[in-house]
């Protein structure tokens, strides 16, 4: 407020709430990012315990990742599993994005309040019910299992990131495909497909990174087989807390950004490929 | 129906069968085991039918022993039995000695073609545990629900509380809505006055407050809810600096009580207040508060009377949102809070995958997801803002 009332900022008052400001932005921010610089450090200790200060650099806490049998393993699972739930919920989630593109279905909206559900109903609901219907199905402890129910807690997001590439998305391009004689397939794969790929991308990094934070419902639907990195660290972080488990925050932090940087880089990048051809044309 | 409308449709339909299959059907089937009488008719099929013949005076007669013989002489899943036993126990004490006793004592003496009952244990001659048999063995069955509000029918029907020692459902589930409540209002404390200040700044300044509330969205639950435990031990970060800082001698207890579990959960929750009321800001001309004070509003003034109101709708649908997420919580209580912080979620966990009840899991499960879901439907009615952002 105080760039929009320059009047004020000369007396001492307005100068008191500025500082006020000042502070408690700061403190927010803090308390918003201490935790995520407190635990990326340990991840590179050599010491066996999860505290400050850190005695010495070491990559030991990596090496056990990669060598116990059971983070080793836990890692290729969420690995397969994330793959799976990303590929299913981006597939089916992408269709029904289209489809209520243009509120053509009956009830779009209470579909799509109900499409939206599995993030607000509680997990530990949900795994109940799985854990009873896998039972019934014979699919309690299978990879299939694990992958289907990661993948309806991810639909919602990429159901929301589709829609919203879509939504943005000027109707005026598909027409003038279309009236340039264009059948709509060609339209479909030519012009709403590239102009919606940001949405689907940002959808399946969000499916993806939900999946690599689940632990609740795995907990219930998954065999000791199918133990992913969460659930490890899940397990790990109620025993035997080591460094280990900042290791594995480290990996899952970096992997989480590191896809997110892409897909932002790609829609970035076509972006301005696409504004170049523009030009050009 | 249209061609348009045609394939629109069918485009839908995969993610309504899928939803329809994994995600209404489990809640469905969890809703229907918590009121199925199933498990004591599955492990006692002949006695099912005999002792609906029963009217409850005295002992009954010698025809539904006799079934209950052939019951327990018959072959039946371990698992199926246990949880009869354990779902008759439930309602009378002493059933968990007295069956597995019974059917040793059957299989011992399997060439008497009709032993007694009452020889081999005495309880069989109490009317109570015949009463709770038969209690037993409706298809559908209200004891699952009324257990989980610490209530049970008494033999004569009545509804009654159970024994104080053993009614906790209820403190649990007051103490997941406090939890909540307290985790709302903390979100609303600190979110309300950052989402204005970040709405009232400009450039680098607003996009460094959105970043610092966004990196926390993007960042795993778990690696934030470790890191969280990694500052507030007995150790850590935060502890030692305070008494480098000279402000404490010993350290605080930070952890494995409720201030930790408040802590974390504000921090998780914190970016689902701090958006929808910047969002809502956001929308506000920016010259409204300029114009408030060139009418004579001091600023005190236009902050209550201008800004304060149109802030409201964001506060309303963050609030809303960090309630109904709370309620659920699960991890990061059974992480960072003491015995006495567990929430309903760890109690229902412990139903299904501590004691395989899921009849009493499905109970508490019900009565976690219709508040979730009637305030996920207010929700959708107030707000116009979308639920993630991308």
């Amino acid at each position: 407020m105080s760039a929009t009332s320059p009047n004020l900022a000369a007396t001492p008052g307005a100068l008191a709430f500025g500082a006020v400001r000042l502070a408690f932005a700061a403190l927010v921010v803090a308390f918003l990012l201490l935790p995520l610089v407190a635990i990326l450090p340990l991840a590179f200790t050599d010491s066996v315990f999860l505290t400050y200060p850190i005695s010495g650099p070491s990559l030991r806490w990596f090496d056990t990742l990669a060598t116990s049998d059971a983070w080793k393993r836990s890692i290729v699972n969420s690995l397969i599993i994330g793959s799976g739930a990303t590929l299913l919920s981006t597939v089916v989630g992408t269709l029904a994005a289209l489809g209520l593109r243009r509120e053509l279905v009956p009830f779009s909206g209470v579909l799509r309040s109900i499409f939206l559900l599995p993030m607000v109903v509680p997990a530990v609901v949900l795994g109940v019910g799985m854990q009873i219907l896998y039972a019934r199905m014979g699919l309690a402890s299978s990879y299939l299992g694990v992958i289907v129910a990661h993948a309806v807690l991810c639909v919602p997001f990429v159901l929301v990131n589709v829609s919203g590439s879509l939504a943005s998305i000027d109707p005026a391009l598909e027409k003038a495909a279309s009236s340039l004689g264009a059948p709509p397939t060609a339209v479909f794969r030519n012009v709403t497909l590239p102009l919606a790929m940001p949405g689907i991308l940002t959808g399946a990094v969000f499916a993806f990174a939900t999946s690599l934070d689940e632990v609740v419902i795995t907990l219930f639907v998954a065999g000791p087989n199918q133990t992913t990195m969460a659930r490890q660290m899940f397990a790990s972080l109620r025993e035997n807390i080591s460094p280990a488990i900042a290791a594995a925050a480290f990996v899952i932090i970096i992997l989480t950004f590191a896809l997110l940087l892409v897909v932002k880089g790609a829609s970035l990048f076509q972006t301005l490929r696409n504004r170049q051809k523009l030009e050009r044309n | 129906m249209t061609v348009a409308r045609l394939k629109a449709s069918l485009l839908v339909l995969p993610l309504i069968v899928f939803l329809g299959l994994f995600f209404v059907w489990p809640l469905w089937m969890m809703i229907a085991t918590s009121v199925q009488g199933g498990t004591v008719r599955l492990a006692f099929p002949a006695t099912a039918v005999a002792i609906a013949q029963w009217n409850g005076d005295g002992l009954p007669s010698p025809e539904v022993q006799a079934a209950l013989i052939q019951d327990l002489r018959a072959e039946v899943a371990q698992e199926v039995f246990g949880d009869a036993v354990r779902s008759l126990n439930s309602q009378q004490a002493g059933f968990r000695t007295l069956l597995p006793r019974t059917v040793t004592a059957l299989r011992n003496a399997a060439n008497d073609p009709a032993p007694k009952l009452e020889g081999i244990d005495p309880r069989w001659s109490q009317p109570p545990f015949w009463l709770a048999l038969k209690r037993g063995m409706p298809p559908y069955t209200d004891a699952n629900l009324l257990a989980a509000v610490d209530l049970k029918r008494g033999d004569d029907g009545t509804i009654a509380h159970v024994a104080p020692d053993m009614a906790v459902n209820r403190a649990i589930m007051l103490r997941t809505f406090i939890i909540a409540a307290q985790v709302t209002l903390a979100c609303a404390a600190i979110g309300l006055p950052f989402a204005m200040l970040a709405a009232s700044l400009v450039g680098w300044k607003r996009n460094l407050l959105l970043l610092a509330v966004l990196l926390p969205l993007w960042t795993s639950l778990l690696v934030r809810t470790a890191a969280w435990m990694i500052l507030l031990q007995d150790q850590g970060l935060i502890n030692q600096t305070l008494k480098a800082l000279g402000l404490i001698d010993a350290s605080l207890p930070l952890i494995y009580n409720r201030t930790g579990v408040l802590i974390a959960m504000t921090h998780v929750l914190l970016p689902f207040m701090v958006l929808p009321i910047y969002a809502s800001l956001i929308a506000i001309p920016r010259n409204l508060m300029p114009a408030a004070a060139a009418l004579g509003a001091r600023p005190l003034q236009a902050f209550r009377h201008v800004l304060l109101p149109l802030a409201m709708p964001g506060l309303l649908s963050g609030s809303l949102l960090v309630f109904m997420v709370a309620l659920g919580y699960y991890i990061t209580p059974a992480l960072t809070g003491g015995a006495g912080d567990q929430m309903i979620s760890s109690v229902i966990a412990f139903y299904a995958t501590g004691t395989a009840n899921w009849g009493m899991a499905g109970a508490l499960g019900l009565f976690l997801l219709v508040p979730t879901t009637v305030l996920y439907i207010v929700y959708g009615r107030l707000s116009r803002t979308p639920l993630v952002q991308a």
